[in-house]
């Protein structure tokens, strides 16, 4: 489904501020997995996934989704077989527009844009009940701009653009992050539901342990550009914290820091 | 006074095209395409040239409007591609296009060189093909007349070059809203928006800002032509300025008439393009105010257009304070006033 093979990439190369985000990133995903990432700030989880979109180009390596190398393909193509869900509210919608027309962009990503109208009543009636999976009420609220909904309002109705027409990868890049508890325990239901729902398979970096632990059926650590734990399917129902701590301990011979990884 | 001001309307709605244009540019796309100055006088110049040499005046508008979708386009691909700051591809394209526009001028002039206008004075136009239709009907005898019985003295010599372009600017409109709710209009407002989120759905922004950029120049280019066969005259100078006067009609209409949706902006920034003429028009009429100046209140409209709106919410906030503050001081006093109250029982 997703192989990653030697992916690495230096930021800054030859300049004091030299920076070796990955280093040698192995991953392979089969269909339906869904990988909980985490690992402290810095650890190269993002630009993991700006890899995997498309948003930077690794100095050597391969990605291959489905046996299509998409390695130098850019962005906006690979965005036919990725849905994506950013950390910021704002980065997934665009503001001035209505939440049907948000919608309508969203549902067009693998057909080619052409000059049909963006909404007719056929798909408003479909946009209007995937709303109603939200149980946020928006779907009373169609034509009303983005810009006004909450910043949980908005992660939800960007993760469900991001899911709309079942990519085939799903990356969420601390998607709950910038939300008060409550929202965000919303929105990691919903994720589970609607990664469920299609069976998506998806990529989850969070600073959450307890979120990373009872998500998905795959969990990653990273540290200092490498993955540096794996965790497999028969492990990962039983493993706890303190476990993740240890082994953190045990590989890199000294204790995490803890503060942020735990409590995020 | 009344036929200057009928002639400021039809010039209006001629200069509302273009206005359309910077509108898609500066608010639909965000992109501030300073090209306008040029693409205008590309629009005019092409068909100046088009008309001279004998073709179909409507023919040769339909090739200025190209022209100036390709200078719009040739601004995108420095933007997009050679990862030029927006400003600077305008300035870039306007400044290329002066040389252009007196190059395609000059293919009517003896040497063949260059040529700084073209009269049109004994040619056809589509204003003079349009009213040789309008005539026949008889219109405007009875608008004429309707007009005279209400009390008016001087009248215009045709209605028809009002209603001829009522119907163009208004179709454009029309094409314009409505494109903006295709799944490609779509897109081109998403990128002007938010363009990581409009990328992750797949759109090549790259290709929507060549393609908006295309769009609005074609729509000054053909507003462009339109004037130069208003006026019959092409010259080299008539784009000086012009991006500003976009900006002060698109500023101005939506001041006035808001931009609750597309339909209603898009009808503002028409509006705005008739006020911003009618201002015009009665600031020429003090007589101590010369045609020369006239760049000089174009700037000083849009400065006020730009700050006006800015003063007034100031003071309504302010006000908005005031009210406040008193009525918490009132309460403190009432408080205050129990309060003692209360003492002097106990
Ligand atoms: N565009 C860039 N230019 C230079 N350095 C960068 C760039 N992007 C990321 N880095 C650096 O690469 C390293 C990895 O960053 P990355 O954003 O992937 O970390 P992360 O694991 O997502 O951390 P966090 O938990 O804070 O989000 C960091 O040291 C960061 O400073
Ligand atoms: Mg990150």
């Amino acid at each position: 489904m997703l192989k990653l093979d030697g992916i690495n990439k230096i930021f800054n190369e030859g300049t004091p501020d030299e920076k070796n985000a990955l280093d040698n990133i192995n991953l392979h995903l089969a269909a339906g997995d869904f990988v909980t990432i985490i690992g402290s700030n810095g650890a190269g989880k993002s630009t993991m996934m700006n890899m995997i979109s498309g948003a930077l180009t690794p100095d050597f390596g391969s990605i291959v989704i489905d046996g299509n190398d998409l390695t130098r393909l850019p962005e906006h193509k690979r965005a036919l077989h990725i849905g994506r869900v950013f950390q910021d509210p704002m980065a997934g919608t665009a503001p001035s527009m209505t939440i049907e027309e948000n919608l309508a962009i969203a549902y067009s990503r693998n057909t080619k844009r052409g000059l049909r109208g963006g909404v007719d009543k056929k798909r408003r009636e479909f946009f209007k009940q995937s709303l109603e999976k939200l149980h946020l009420n928006l779907e009373n609220r169609l034509t009303a701009k983005v810009g006004l909904l909450s910043g949980g309002e908005r992660q939800a109705l960007s993760l469900l653009m991001a899911t709309f027409t079942k990519p085939a990868i799903l990356l969420l890049d601390e998607h709950t992050a910038a939300l008060d508890p409550s929202r965000a325990e919303l929105i990691t239901k919903l994720t589970k539901e609607l990664v469920e729902e299609s069976n998506l398979t998806t990529l989850m970096v969070t600073h959450n342990m307890q979120q990373a632990l009872d998500l998905g059926n795959r969990l990653i650590m990273m540290d200092k550009g490498q993955i540096i734990l794996e965790v497999g399917a028969e492990r990962k129902s039983a493993l706890t914290i303190p476990d993740l701590m240890t082994e953190f301990e045990h590989i890199r011979g000294e204790k995490m820091n803890s503060d942020r990884a735990l409590l995020g | 006074m009344f036929t200057a001001l009928f002639g400021s309307v039809e010039q209006g709605i001629i200069y509302a095209i273009m206005a359309l244009g910077v509108y898609l540019t500066f608010r639909v796309l965000d992109f501030p395409d300073l090209t306008v100055d040029g693409s205008f006088v590309t629009g005019a110049g092409t068909a100046a040239m088009m008309i001279v040499l004998g073709y179909n005046p409507i023919l040769a508008t339909i090739v200025a409007m190209v022209a100036g979708f390709l200078a719009g386009c040739m601004t995108g691909l420095l933007h997009t591609k050679g990862k030029i700051n927006p400003l600077l591809s305008g300035i870039l394209m306007m400044i290329a296009l002066y040389s252009i526009n007196l190059r395609i001028m000059g293919i009517t002039s003896d040497t063949g060189v260059t040529r700084p206008n073209i009269p049109l004075l004994n040619t056809d136009t589509v204003f003079t093909m349009f009213n040789d239709f309008w005539s026949k009907l008889g219109i405007d005898s009875v608008l004429s007349s309707a007009v005279t019985a209400m009390g008016g003295k001087s009248l215009p010599s045709t209605w028809g070059i009002l209603f001829f372009m009522l119907i163009v600017t208004l179709v454009i409109k029309l094409i314009m809203d409505r494109f903006l709710k295709t799944e490609i209009g779509l897109a081109i407002r998403a990128t002007g928006d938010n363009k990581r989120m409009i990328r992750s759905f797949s759109a090549n922004t790259d290709s929507l800002i060549i393609l908006g950029l295309g769009l609005s120049n074609g729509m000054v280019a053909l507003s462009g032509a339109l004037i130069a066969q208003y006026t019959k005259f092409a010259d080299i100078g008539l784009g000086i300025g012009m991006i500003v006067v976009g900006l002060a009609s698109v500023i101005i209409g939506e001041a006035i008439f808001g931009t609750k949706s597309i339909m209603r902006t898009t009808f503002a920034v028409i509006a705005g393009a008739v006020i911003y003429r009618l201002i015009y028009a009665l600031a020429l009429r003090v007589g101590w105010l010369d045609t020369g100046d006239m760049k000089l209140i174009t700037a000083i409209i849009v400065i006020l257009a730009l700050i006006i709106p800015q003063v007034l919410n100031k003071q309504k906030e302010k006000k908005r304070k005031a009210k406040r503050l008193a009525a918490r001081v009132a309460a403190q006093k009432a408080r205050l006033n129990v309060e003692q109250g209360g003492n002097g029982l106990a």
